[in-house]
Parts: structure tokens; sequence; C-alpha cells
């Protein structure tokens, strides 16, 4: 791709966030996608959510592995470092970052093949090991950039394009992630800003794994009938759990429904996640139960999406490492180097 | 007994231990060397312990050597203390004739399980133990200090030297203090009442160890990864690099803690696999943390595809590479130099790597420090190439040193400040002319600086470009940045023969004690070599004037296919002929023998016929 400047003349009466900046502040360049393909209006859902958290775009690393999804960092918050890193890695080289600097928000994307398929071991690695992350999955159920294979998240028995069959189970990568402990869990669809944009707010302001696995149909090459990840097949089968609102600061809380069926969940940094039950069985602070909903609703070709579970109280990889408050790559050798004074006695217990 | 008479040596000899795994005799062998130490005797051990044989069978090596010879001898042992009887018979066949066997004499043995050639020493080490502790651990345990009593008497070492050890290892624990010294003088009164004390080979108190010290190359890597600021590593286990990453661990646990907090200024990562290692690596570099892996070959070759994008998108990385036999599995308890080729090409396109040699301990300390400066200077992957030799055994090096002036060479980083002034930002342009360009940290600036980075094709404002051109202009300027890196490595070390010569060595690496050793031996044949010790890559100029001023290059390496050669060949133009090779690789580390006997024979050739007319 060539590339674009955008004009910077802005409208004067255009709206501003709390930081004084214009949603144009949190694009990045000109999406080089299939036109309507969906992993776009996720770029676009996570431009919305931190325009509306009001984040520093420069303090947010975007680190992806390869693929159609993996290039999207390059379309969003232009003013953030990103790192395109190698097929399915994404996570050790998030994981490394956020070693390096504790104070960054670190927005991990990847797709279906890099995460279910090539980087499977990493993602359940990055996952267990509680690495403070929002970890967004642009699932299509194929290689959309290596032109249409079959990924490990196809299911059984949908058809490719070219009319093959998928014969292998797939991989539910939410189920994983409830698996292995991450303590953010979330499904959600491209095609559903409104679901989706909260979702994402509340991933970057949980402290610990934050998964997320949005269904972004690739118009290219699954998007056909016999495709169980088809813009059709998921608005028809799409079981949306609850509903939910982030709030920040001292938002009041507007209840446009029962009371009753909403929850307010506090999270480490003070930010409340509004649930608003849709499903009046479905608790998201139960990691078996979710399990065991996820499992039936799959096997009743259901797709359930939502907040699916969250653990306010999670704690990150830096905290079981003890590591200083100061970002590592802020050290210097006076605070790194012990000296002389203390080799000398080091040699002394080697003679 | 024997036709052959016993062996008498004083302060030059080899001992060899044959135990079984697990049985706490480490800890004693160990004592044995740092008390032959102490009477101002230099020792050069060596652990070999097979991965995969039955009977668990480790052996500990010990050469005396006042001369201070610290390669293997090789050649036979003068003293076994054999006390592994899954190994017994292949133990006593490599004893040397005339030498010497100490066994435990509890149980008889056939007449026919020892040699009449050799000196056989009966201890009855399981009687006296059990006649004097009924714990089974205890008895395990004391075991190995009894026969390092006998030892003692048998080989004429001062028991107080050995007392004063024994003392410092268990300070303030008076229990196990004083009953290890008890354990040592029943061995040691039994030998004396009962044996012929002292044998033919004996330590006799010098003054050759000075302030040298006695340690591992992986502790001392691990050392100078503390020194160096790296803060964050992240490893997978394998032998035999693994105790580099615990000596690490155990290192900042003691001095990288905050002393008000108790906090942790360092990360460490067992990760899944050497994928992820390199990974956290080079996700934390790229954010300006000094991190490094630890590894050996099978690891390398695995993480060979970050390899190519830390070089390629320019993200510093330090991987520590203990190097062992391959290729595959191969022999991976057992030493060779032979990732030199896998790892300065190491990856996918054009790509090259920058090397450190270390000889010993003292410069694995150096080199692991020098390699965080190197890496953030050169934006790009920084190898050390350890390997088991000197990774796994201690060596008698110089001390550890630091100048505490010193400060880090962070390398050509933009700050928020550089770019508030309105500084030119192009994470790869060549600003310098050296090839180097300026990076920018994550989060530096709100509106300044960030830029994308990607392993795929960009211009020098890092936007994605697949222009012939830029792309070319890009790996031209690696390769230039490559050229600046020669002068920023350790340079080549020369030592000239005594009297003027036209041949030459070039050697590196764990080589160096034998290779030192082997200079004496060639000297006593009449033969004069110019030396040269390389110690990085790319290489220094001096290495070709080096090999310009000669008329042959013995190049001498721990591998089948030459691979230091290869490079010299393939970076210098240099004309083959003129490089001999001498190599070594059954996994057993080179010996001076060796290498004074491969470069000998040459050399008579040579008297014969003079190469340069056979060739010309
Ligand atoms: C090591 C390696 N193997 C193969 C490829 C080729 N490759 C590039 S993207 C891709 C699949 C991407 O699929 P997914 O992550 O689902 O992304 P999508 O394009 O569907 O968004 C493959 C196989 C590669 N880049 N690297
Ligand atoms: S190929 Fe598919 S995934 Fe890739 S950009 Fe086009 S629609 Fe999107
Ligand atoms: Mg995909």
């Amino acid at each position: 791709m060539t590339y674009i400047a955008k004009p910077k003349f802005q409208h004067p009466g255009i709206k501003k966030n709390a930081l004084g900046y214009s949603h144009r502040d949190y694009e990045g360049k000109i999406s080089t996608l299939c036109a309507g393909c969906g992993h776009d209006s996720i770029t676009a859902s996570i431009i919305e959510a931190c325009f509306e958290l009001s984040i520093e775009p420069h303090r947010v690393a975007k680190i992806s592995g390869i693929g159609c999804s993996s290039k999207t960092p390059d379309y969003f918050l232009g003013n953030s470092h990103g790192f395109n890193t190698v097929h399915g890695r994404m996570p050790s080289v998030l994981t490394g970052a956020n070693l390096a600097n504790r104070e960054l928000i670190y927005l991990g994307v990847s797709g279906d093949g890099d995460s279910a398929s090539i980087g499977f071991g990493q993602f359940a690695h990055a996952i267990r090991r509680g690495v403070n992350m929002t970890y967004i999955v642009e699932n299509n159920g194929v290689y959309g950039l290596t032109k249409g294979q079959f990924s490990a998240t196809a299911d059984r028995g949908s058809k490719s394009k070219k009319g093959v069959t998928n014969t292998d189970n797939p991989i539910d990568l939410v189920g994983i992630a409830l698996q292995l402990g991450a303590t953010y869990v979330a499904r959600s669809f491209s095609g559903d800003k409104k679901q989706l944009v909260p979702i994402i707010e509340g991933a970057i302001r949980h402290k610990g794994a934050a998964f997320i696995d949005v269904i972004s149909p690739c118009i290219a090459f699954n998007n056909h009938a016999g495709s169980t990840k088809s813009f059709d097949y998921v608005r028809e089968h799409n079981d949306a759990v609850n509903r939910l609102d982030v709030l920040t600061g001292r938002d009041p809380i507007e209840i446009d429904q029962d009371p009753g069926t909403v929850q307010i969940v506090e999270q480490h940094d003070g930010s409340r996640l509004a649930l608003r039950k849709i499903d009046a069985d479905y608790d998201p602070h139960d990691r078996l139960g979710a399990m065991t909903f996820l499992q039936k609703h799959a096997a009743q070709g259901q797709i359930v999406t939502g907040l699916l579970y969250v653990d306010p109280e999670a704690d990150d990889l830096h905290s079981h490492l003890n590591t200083v408050e100061r970002p590592l790559n802020r050290l210097g050798a006076a605070d790194l180097c012990p000296g002389q004074s203390v080799l000398d006695k080091i040699n002394a217990s080697l003679r | 007994m024997s036709q052959q008479a016993p062996l008498s040596s004083v302060n030059d000899f080899v001992v060899r231990f044959a135990n079984v795994n697990g049985s706490g005799s480490a800890s004693a062998n160990e004592l044995f060397a740092r008390a032959v130490l102490r009477h101002g005797v230099p020792v050069s051990p060596r652990n070999i312990f097979p991965s995969n044989i039955q009977g668990l069978p480790t052996w500990y090596e010990v050469r005396v050597t006042e001369a201070g010879h610290l390669g293997a001898r090789g050649g036979g042992t003068d003293l076994m203390v054999a006390m592994n009887p899954q190994t017994w018979d292949n133990d006593v066949a490599g004893i040397v004739p005339g030498g010497y066997l100490f066994y435990d004499s509890t149980k008889p043995m056939p007449s026919s399980k020892f040699r009449d050639d050799v000196t056989v020493i009966g201890v009855p080490l399981t009687a006296i133990t059990n006649s004097t502790y009924s714990d089974p651990r205890q008895r395990q345990l004391f075991k190995n200090i009894i026969y390092l009593g006998a030892l003692s008497a048998l080989l004429d070492m001062d028991p107080k030297l050995i007392e004063q050890l024994i003392g410092e290892q268990y300070k303030g624990k008076e229990k196990l203090l004083s009953s290890n010294v008890h354990a040592l003088h029943l061995g040691r009164d039994w030998a004396l009442q009962n044996l012929k004390c002292p044998i033919g080979l004996r330590i006799r108190k010098a003054d050759k160890v000075g302030d040298r010290i006695f340690i591992e190359g992986n502790n001392a890597a691990a050392l100078g990864a503390v020194y160096g600021g790296a803060t964050v590593c992240a490893w997978y286990p394998i032998t035999p690099s693994s105790s580099l990453a615990e000596a690490f661990t155990n290192h900042c646990k003691k001095l990288r803690h905050d002393p008000d907090t108790g906090r942790a200024k360092y990360a460490i990562v067992q990760a899944e696999d050497e994928l992820a290692s390199i990974g956290m690596v080079v996700g934390a570099s790229w954010n300006g943390a000094r991190a490094f892996t630890t590894t050996s070959g099978p690891g390398v070759s695995l993480m060979t595809e970050f390899i190519g994008l830390s070089y390629f998108a320019e993200i510093p990385a330090v991987i520590m590479n203990v190097q062992r036999a391959g290729p595959s599995t191969g022999m991976p308890t057992r030493t060779q130099q032979c990732d030199l080729i896998a790892c300065a090409y190491a990856s996918h396109g054009d790509t090259k790597h920058v090397l450190l040699f270390p000889e010993d301990p003292a410069e694995a300390f150096e080199f692991a420090a020098a390699a965080f400066d190197l890496a953030e200077r050169l934006q790009t992957t920084i190898f050390l190439m350890l390997d088991l030799d000197i990774g796994m055994n201690q060596r008698l090096c110089r001390p550890l040193k630091w100048d505490d002036a010193k400060q880090y060479d962070r390398g050509k980083v933009m700050t928020a400040d550089m770019l508030e002034e309105g500084r030119d930002f192009g994470r790869y342009l060549d600003v310098d002319g050296d090839g180097i360009p300026f990076r920018t940290y994550p989060g530096t600036h709100p509106t300044k600086g960030s830029y994308f980075t990607r392993g795929t094709s960009r211009d020098r404002y890092a936007r994605y470009s697949e222009e012939g051109a830029v792309y070319a202009d890009n790996v031209q300027r690696l390769l230039r940045k490559f050229q600046t890196a020669q002068d920023m490595v350790p340079r080549p070390l020369q030592a000239n023969a005594a009297k003027p010569t036209k041949y030459g060595v070039i050697y590196f690496g764990s080589t160096a004690p034998a290779m030192d050793e082997a200079i004496g031996l060639l000297e006593a044949r009449g033969h004069q070599l110019d030396r040269l010790r390389i110690r990085a890559f790319p290489f220094h100029s001096s290495v070709a004037s080096f090999i310009a001023e000669h008329d042959f290059v013995y190049v001498v390496e721990q591998n089948r296919d030459a691979q230091l050669r290869q490079l010299i060949v393939n970076e210098n133009g240099i004309d083959p002929v003129r490089l001999v090779p001498i190599l070594h690789y059954d996994g057993t580390p080179i010996t001076a023998q060796f290498i004074a006997a491969s470069i000998g024979t040459h050399q008579d050739q040579i008297k014969v016929t003079p190469l340069r007319k056979a060739v010309s």
C-alpha cells in the first residue's frame, strides 16, 4: 500500500473526549482489507472504545501476528507504536513487551489461524500466565490472507467456498481461555458494534488476561451458504446472554430496564461494568457454569455472545513476579548493576 | 604385581572419580579440586555425564597441573577412584599403565576384575561408613567424604586446608561442619594406618594459583547478564544451558531486589518453548528493556524465524548459546563448537549475525555484559557462543572485574525531548553513515516518533513498501551496519612465536587452553607458530592481515565441517588452500596432544616438501 496522509482539517463542532481528542486522533492508516471485511468493523470498534475511554493513543502498544486480521493495527491508533510480529507469535512478543514496561496498555490482535492453528500454544500460555492485555481474535474460520483455507476454528461440517466440507473438530478459543484461567472472557460479532465496543472497553480496563473472540466474517472466502462464520449464519445463531455498559468516572447509571436484571461489577481501576442480563440463567462469575453453558449451546448450534466471564479481583503476571512498580525499561546501571564491591565478595567466595 | 613401575609424579597427574549420579559425590569431588587449589596448585576439572547410559554414571576428572594447563590432558587416568560398579570394567581399562586404582574393598572382588599393571588401593569404605553411621542418607554422603580423607593421605595433602574449606562451606552450621571433619579423618586415619602413604602421585604446596577464581562459565555469563543490566530473561530448559538461566535467577534473588519494598528489578519467565523465549526477548527489547535467552543448538533452530525478524526489523536480542554436539539431539551432554554457521547465518533470506567467542568464564562474564551494549548499539541479535566445556565446568580464571564508572550504552534512542526539538525521525534512516538508525521506545511522545514495526519491507520512514530500490537500499544499509560491527566487537588477540615464522594458527573459544599448551609441545618439536585467537564475528580486518602475513594458517576448531574456516573463507574471500583445518569433533574437549600431533604431522610434511612449491 502507499502512504496516504489524511487531511488534518477537523470540523470545529466535532465531538471530543475528556482529553480533547476527537475520533480522528484514534484512527490509523487507510485499511487495505477487502471492502466489507468484518475486521474493519472491529477496527472501528477499537477506535470507538479507545475514544470513549479517553485513552492517550501513544500509551497503547498494538501487537499482532500475521494475517489480514493482524494487519489491522496499522489502521487504528496511528500515534501508537505497533508491531506486526511473526505468524502465531504475538502472545510471546506481547508478554515480553509487557514485562519491559508495565505502564502501557497492551492490545494484542490476532486471527483464528494465528491463534488457534500455528499459535495455539502461545495463545494458551499467555492466557495461563495472566499477562495484563486485551487479546482480540478476529475469527473468520479461515486463513484470509492465504486465500481461504480452513482454520482450526472452522466448525465441523461447514463448507468452504470451493465446496469442501471440514471434517476436523473446531477449537473454541473462548472455552480454552476459560479453562486456562483468563479473567475476562467475551465473545462478540463484528457486525454488532453496540455489543462489541463496551466489551473492548471493559477488557482494556481489566487488569489481567482479557480475551475476546470476535466472529468476523471473511467477505472474500467465508461468507457463503454452508459457512458457519458468514454474516447471515452468525446473525441467525447469535445467542447474546447479556449486554454490557462500561461506566467510567462519575457517569450516572442509567437503568432503562427492570433493575433486577442489571448487575454492577467494579474492576480494579474503579471502572464499573453494568451488565444487563438477557439470559436470566447466565452468571458471568461462574467459570465452570460458563464452560458448561457454552458447550451445551454450541451443541445446539448457537453462538453464545456477551461478557461470558469476569473476575474483577484478578491480578497479572507482574504481580506473580513481584516486579517493581517502575517499568523495567527505565531502570539504569545504578538500579541494576551491583558494582565492583559485590564482585569482590563474589570473587572471594570462588577461591 | 606388575612389571610396570608405579607412576610417580608431583602436581602433574589426572584423577578421575567414577560415581553414580545422585550419590552426593559432586560436592565431595569439588571439595577435592578446591583442596588442591588451596595448595597453590592449579586444577582443571571436567564433568562427564552421558545422557542415556545404564547405571546413571557421572565422572569427574581432575587434571592436577602445576604448569597451569587448563585444557583436558587426554590419554587415560593416572588415579581412578572407582565408585560405580556398573562402569567398573571400562573404568579399570581407562587407567594408564603404572597408574592407580582406588576402590571400595568392603566386598571381595575376583582377581580377574583387576589389572596387574596398576597399583590397587582397597579401602573398605562401606564397612567404615556403616560401622559409624546408621542413617542411610548420612551413610551415602559421608562415604564420599571418607574417600576424600583417604585420598588426602595417599596424595600427601595437608588436611588442614581441607578442614578450612569444610569450615567455610558449613560456616554457622557447627554440627554439619564437625561431622564432615570427622568423616574426613575417619578415611584419612584408616589410610595412614593401613596403607603405604603417600603413593607415587603427590600434591606439594606451590604458589601457582594466585588471585584466580574457580567458576563455571554459565555462572560467570549469568553474572555478566546481571552486571550488563539484563532485566528480562525468557528461557526453555536444555542442557547445557539451563544452569545459566538458573544461575541468573539465583544471582537476581540476591542482588536485584529493592531493599525497601523487596520487589524484583527483573522478570524471568520459563517459556513454553524456544519460540516463545525469543519472542519475549524480542518484545521486551522492542520496548526498551535489556533481554536475553539461554539455549543450545536445537533451541537456536527453533528461534530462527524470530532471529530474522530481529535482524530485519532491527530489534536487539541477546542469545546465549551453550553449544553441545549436534545435529539433532546429537550428543546432548558432550561439547562441540558446532553452531557457528547455524548462528552466523540464522534465518531465511540474507542474514548475518554477531557472534562472540569467550575463551573462559572471565571472558564469558565480560562478553555477556558487553552483548547487551552491542545489541542495543547495533539493534540486532548478538550470540554469546559458549559451549559445554566452558559452561558446565569450573575453570580457573582471572577474577571478575567491573568498572564502576561504566554507563550502559543504550544505543541510538530518540527521546521525547529530541522529538520535541524537531529532530527528523526516520526509523530506518541512516543519519550517521554507520548504518545504524535511531529508534524510539513505545509510549515516548503523544504525536511524534511512533512507527509500525514489521518484518515486511519498508522505507526509511518505516512505511510499507515493496519497491525494489527501497528494499535494496534497506538491506544494503544493514550490510553497512554489519561492517560497523566489525570495529565494535572484541578484537582478535595475537601472540607471536619466539622466532619469526611463516606459519600461523587461528583458534577460538574453549580451544584456548589446549592451544596454549600445544604451542609449547610444538616448539619442543621445533615448530614455531604465530597465534591469533578470534573473539568475534564479523571478523576484524586483522584476521585477513594475519592470514596474509603467513604462508599457511591452521584453523583449529571443535566441529567436523571446519565452520570457522568456512566463515573466514566466505566472508574474507580467502583462498581455502591457505587455511589448514584441524578438527576435533568426538564430543570430548580438544586436547593439546591432539593439536600438537595434528599440526606437527602437517609441519613435518611441509619440511619434507615445501607446500608452497607443491601447490604453485
Ligand atoms: C511461518 C509462516 N507460515 C505461513 C505463513 C503464511 N500465512 C500468512 S497469514 C496466514 C493465515 C492467517 O490466518 P488468520 O490468522 O486466520 O488471519 P486472517 O487472514 O484470516 O485474518 C498464513 C498461513 C506465514 N506468514 N508464516
Ligand atoms: S480476505 Fe477475507 S479476511 Fe482478508 S481482508 Fe478480505 S475479507 Fe477480510
Ligand atoms: Mg482467519
